[in-house]
């Protein structure tokens, strides 16, 4: 009965959607007012019904109801409760489920905080959301409903593949997905601003604090995917350029030049179609991602069960929603103006360089993905693009971009001056020089990538002290004897949370070329009581021991670290049977520090009471994600921006001051006063 | 609580490991100068029946067969290019992870530094151009912004959103 | 204006191919032997393993040979139409016992029928990697001259046997030293 709820739920959540995208769309186009204020509540009762459904999934997963097809391929009676609840969106339907919930949940909250938007342009974009979901519960409802009953029931359910009975699948996901359909609001708002013709730098407001945030999500979602592959797939790589990898990195690419291009539409009305194209783009590739996944065009550990039934669906919605979006681009761009002046060698140019290198990634990362189906499909024969392609493409690319990072920031919006600019660069360029030359040897060996890595990262990091040492200058006379802490907490959160996210590049880089260039790894046979030594770390192996999970066997080896004979750690590495999918994992044994990581993996039995045991040693590998969290913290600290509360704020200091309206100039001046002084700095 | 554990298990091994026997662990292979060669062709090599691995980092039975086939070959003391010709010469190019270089696959080599070509032309001659349109140093940004605050501050009052609807869409069109 | 059209073009452009991509798969990879020399080998027989099998005793016949193993679940439903073609006596059919315990596979074709004129054991794999086999079960086509003309990849099924397998076969055998046939001849087999 509670499934056939869900299904019911999920039905009427679709004509919901229908209402909501045609009438809010129609009504804006008409402007006929009373349709257009059914948008907010429609997206009100399309969340319930698809959090009815949703709910009611998530109760035939920890009830154990094997009748429903969907339970029974991917669950397991002997499934822990956290695992039972995460293997909803660890096969296709329920992870559409999750889409189209968290697609509601976007939709909510863009009617819960646009109060003061007009209400044609929230509408329009609650429109749009309601016919992207209209298309993923129709996709979802005929071809992939995850209420379908298997009758007779099972008696037990298949299990969730072993590799995803990890923490990783709770987060990892959510996250991706809170991403990926995040930027279904910036390309709302994209089509809002078309459908209206009103292309100028409001919607580019309004739209940058909700793609910053879906940005920071992407962010966080993938660098939690790679962390648990590093953990989890017993190697200890953390990057494979797997076909889906890709699928989440091109909208991140993507993505990720919208952000920068967004500030520029915003505070310089430039690039106005430039921004929205991106717009369009980052949520293209999104949907790009799903088709890629879901058809089976291309292989990849993460592919879900093929079926192309599924894939001609996805297909004829990506080119209906991309093809009309783009149709429409096509139809309005040429009638929007250019926006303010700027020079040749200004903030503007630097930002549409990052911009153009960032596009070309994403070009380079779509091509290589996709080019062995082209090849393909024209007859010219099978070939493989993996990891030793991309890598050879990736990083010419992302060189010139980053030196780029470095200045941009400190340019001057309208007009540079490269001299000036050279002269306060200077001792930001000397410093990365010299660390690039020094820290190499400190480490051991000089090679040349190695030295470049180190170089880029020490010009973030010092340009970004330039630019902040700039700035506390100025507003030292403002206030006088704060301390340098209180100063910088003074400078705006959009500031501070964007240099946050170029730190957090730099210590990306750190980590990549630290691990990159000195990691050891060593291959052993271990005894009982043997040890291996390695960077001054001694790996004592000492046996292995069955354990008993909840639902599998694991060989259990004990692995003693110590340094000059002071214990440093000790690591479990496992190798797991499950119960009912008998596929063998291995589990790593990690001691991870802020300057390295000690990683062991446990390999066979080779006779004796002996194991083939993997022992690594990975200098700053923690790096890679600590960087890539601080680009997340940093987008959701510029978030917090006063200037985006601001008419929130207002709003309530207007409660309690009724009668004063805001029509009331001195109102309206004191609160745009600080945006006013902040476009001029 | 854990640290608990920690030390009951390492009293175990106290107990239970004969200390006296620690010696250093020989490596899993003969040689691990050259295992590294062996795992650097491996890193290059599909394997074929995995979904998307190279032969190196799968366990897949195929794959642990041509990884013994590349160390045979490196050590009867063939070079890199040997053994990647002969496995292309068997699996097809399909078995490369770094395609070859050649006219089907010219645009996949070259066009990364082709789009960065033509992003950068674009990008220069747009903004010759849009500097050439716009001569008179008007800036529609500070205009756009008082808009943009007039919005704002409108807005934050519902009955007055209303009217701000009507009037941003006729500023709209001004605009266009 | 023309160049607002681009993305749309260069999209429905890539959607096309999309289109055209759903219809293929991936994982299977072509033969790059196919019109080539066969790897020649020389094995032991499995049921009698002191006798060796060198594949250039095959010159001058049309041959199969089929790569299948015990433990493969694919090779069972298969087998049945190998062993009524072997009985309609059209081709001789080899057997390439691939990495498998020559007891099991004995027993296993005496349950399941011997469809093979000779099996040939490949232990380790070796002629296996030789002739680029990369699952179980695979089965070649190899004309007079030691030429491979055509592989199945996967079980042989009655329709890619009647539609492609046979009629190649036949045309192989008609041919003489100075006629190339190719599998492109055979509409079945493209």
């Amino acid at each position: 009965m509670i499934p056939e709820i869900g299904h019911f739920a999920l039905i009427l959540a679709l004509c919901v959607a229908v209402v909501q995208g045609v009438v809010a769309i129609a009504g804006a186009q008409l402007g006929i007012r009373s349709w257009m204020v059914m948008a907010r509540p429609a997206a009100q009762v399309h969340f319930i019904l698809v959090a009815v459904s949703f709910v009611c999934l998530m109760y035939a997963f920890i009830y154990n109801d094997f009748s429903v097809e969907y339970v029974a391929s991917v669950s397991n009676s002997m499934l822990p409760i956290q695992y039972r609840i995460a293997a909803i969106w660890g096969g296709h339907e329920g992870s559409l489920l999750l889409w189209a919930l968290l697609l509601a949940i976007w939709t909510m909250a863009v009617a819960r905080y646009s109060r003061n938007l007009p209400l044609d342009m929230v509408s329009r974009v609650i429109g749009v959301m309601g016919l992207i979901s209209v298309g993923f519960l129709m996709f979802m409802l005929f071809t992939s409903n995850p209420f379908d009953r298997l009758l007779p029931a099972a008696l037990d359910g298949r299990d969730l593949n072993p590799l995803l009975q990890d923490p990783g699948l709770i987060f990892h996901p959510p996250l991706l997905y809170i991403g990926y359909v995040g930027f279904s609001v910036a390309f709302a708002f994209a089509i809002a601003a078309l459908l209206s013709g009103r292309m100028d730098a409001t919607w580019a407001r309004w739209s940058r604090p909700w793609t910053t945030i879906a940005w920071s999500f992407l962010t966080a979602g993938i660098a939690l995917g790679s962390w648990w592959a590093y953990y989890e797939l017993g190697w200890g790589g953390w990057w494979f350029w797997d076909p889906v990898e890709n699928a989440s990195f091109l909208p991140w690419l993507v993505g990720t030049a919208l952000v920068h291009s967004l500030a520029v539409t915003e505070k310089r009305g430039s690039f106005k179609n430039w921004t929205i194209l991106l717009a369009i783009f980052t949520f293209s590739l999104s949907l790009l991602g799903t088709f890629l996944v879901r058809s089976g065009v291309l292989t990849s550990v993460h592919a879900f069960a093929v079926d192309p039934e599924r894939g001609v669906f996805i297909l004829g919605f990506l080119v209906v929603t991309i093809g009309t979006s783009l149709a429409l681009f096509a139809w309005r761009a040429p009638k929007v103006g250019l926006g303010g002046r700027f020079s040749l060698v200004s903030r503007e140019t630097f930002l549409l360089m990052n911009n153009v290198m960032l596009v070309v990634a994403a070009g380079a990362v779509l091509l290589g993905t996709l080019y062995p189906l082209l090849l393909d499909s024209l007859d010219m024969g099978k070939i493989s693009v993996g990891p030793p392609y991309f890598d050879a493409v990736f990083l010419p690319l992302m060189v010139p971009m980053i030196f780029l990072m470095g200045l941009g920031p400190l340019a001057r919006w309208k007009q540079a001056d490269l001299p000036d600019m050279a002269s306060r660069m200077k001792w930001a360029a000397a410093v990365s020089l010299v660390m690039a030359l020094i820290l190499p040897f400190v480490m051991g060996e000089w090679f040349a990538l190695t030295s470049l890595g180190f170089a880029l990262a020490f010009w973030i990091v010092s340009s970004i002290v330039v630019s902040m040492s700039e700035r506390l200058r100025k507003t030292a006379s403002n206030n006088p004897g704060a301390g340098l802490l209180a100063r910088i907490a003074g400078l705006p959160n959009s500031y501070l949370g964007m240099n946050v996210a170029h730190v957090g590049v730099a210590v990306f880089i750190m980590g990549v070329t630290m691990v990159n260039t000195y990691e050891v790894e060593k291959d052993m046979r271990m005894e009982v009581g043997d040890t291996v030594t390695m960077s001054g770390y001694t790996f004592r192996f000492d046996g292995v021991t069955e354990v008993e999970g909840p639902n599998y066997t694991a060989s259990r080896g004990q692995i003693l670290v110590t340094v000059d004979d002071e214990t440093e750690a000790v690591l479990f590495p496992e190798k797991r049977v499950y119960f009912v999918q008998t596929m063998p994992m291995t589990e790593a044994g990690i001691d991870s520090g802020l300057f390295r990581d000690l990683y062991v993996s446990l390999g066979e039995p080779v006779g004796n009471g002996a194991w083939s045991v993997r022992v690594y040693y990975k200098p700053f590998v923690g790096w890679i994600w600590g960087g890539t969290f601080l680009m997340a913290i940093g987008g959701l600290f510029a978030v917090s921006d006063r200037r985006y509360r601001l008419a929130s704020r207002k709003r309530k200091a207007q409660k309690k001051t009724a009668g004063q309206t805001a029509t009331d100039p001195s109102v309206a001046d004191q609160a745009t006063a600080p945006v006013q002084s902040m476009e001029r700095e | 609580m854990r640290s608990l554990t920690v030390g009951i298990v390492l009293l175990c091994l106290l107990v239970f490991v004969p200390l006296a026997f620690a010696k250093e662990a020989e490596y899993m292979v003969a040689d691990p100068e050259m295992e590294k060669t062996v795992n650097e062709i491996s890193a290059e090599l599909r394997c074929l029946v995995c979904q998307n691995q190279t032969i190196a980092d799968s366990n897949a039975p195929l794959a642990v067969d041509l990884k013994n086939q590349v160390r045979d070959m490196v050590e009867s003391g063939q070079s890199q290019s040997d053994i990647i010709d002969y496995m292309v010469e068997r699996y097809g190019d399909f078995v490369r992870y770094r395609p070859p270089m050649n006219a089907s696959t010219m645009l996949l080599w070259v066009g990364p530094f082709l789009l960065l070509l033509i992003g950068v032309v674009v990008l220069v001659v747009n903004l010759r151009k849009r500097t050439a349109v716009i001569k008179n140093d008007e800036d529609l940004s500070v205009e756009e912004n008082e808009r943009l605050q007039r919005l704002l501050a409108a807005e934050s009052s519902p009955q007055v959103a209303k009217r701000g609807n009507s009037s941003s869409q006729k500023a709209g069109e001004e605009k266009s | 204006m023309l160049r607002y059209l681009v993305p749309l073009i260069v999209f429905l452009g890539v959607a096309g191919f999309l289109l055209k991509g759903l219809e293929l798969n991936p994982r299977e990879v072509p033969s790059p032997f196919i019109d080539k020399p066969a790897p020649s080998f020389s094995l032991p027989k499995l049921h009698e393993p002191e006798a060796q099998f060198a594949s250039k005793d095959m010159l001058g016949q049309v041959w199969l040979l089929n790569v299948w193993a015990s433990w493969c679940v694919a090779c069972r439903s298969e087998h049945p139409l190998l062993v009524q073609l072997s009985r309609a006596n059209i081709v001789p059919v080899y057997g390439l016992n691939y990495k498998d315990e020559p007891d099991d596979a004995r027993n296993w074709l005496r349950e399941l029928g011997d469809a093979y004129v000779s099996s040939l054991i490949d232990y380790e794999g070796k002629v296996g990697i030789d002739y680029g086999v990369y699952g179980v079960p695979e089965t070649f086509v190899i004309d007079k001259q030691g030429i491979i003309r055509h592989k199945v990849i996967g079980p042989v099924t009655p329709s890619a046997l009647d539609n492609c397998v046979l009629p190649l076969v036949r045309k192989l055998q008609q041919a003489t030293a100075q006629t190339v046939v190719k599998r492109t001849e055979v509409e079945g087999c493209v």
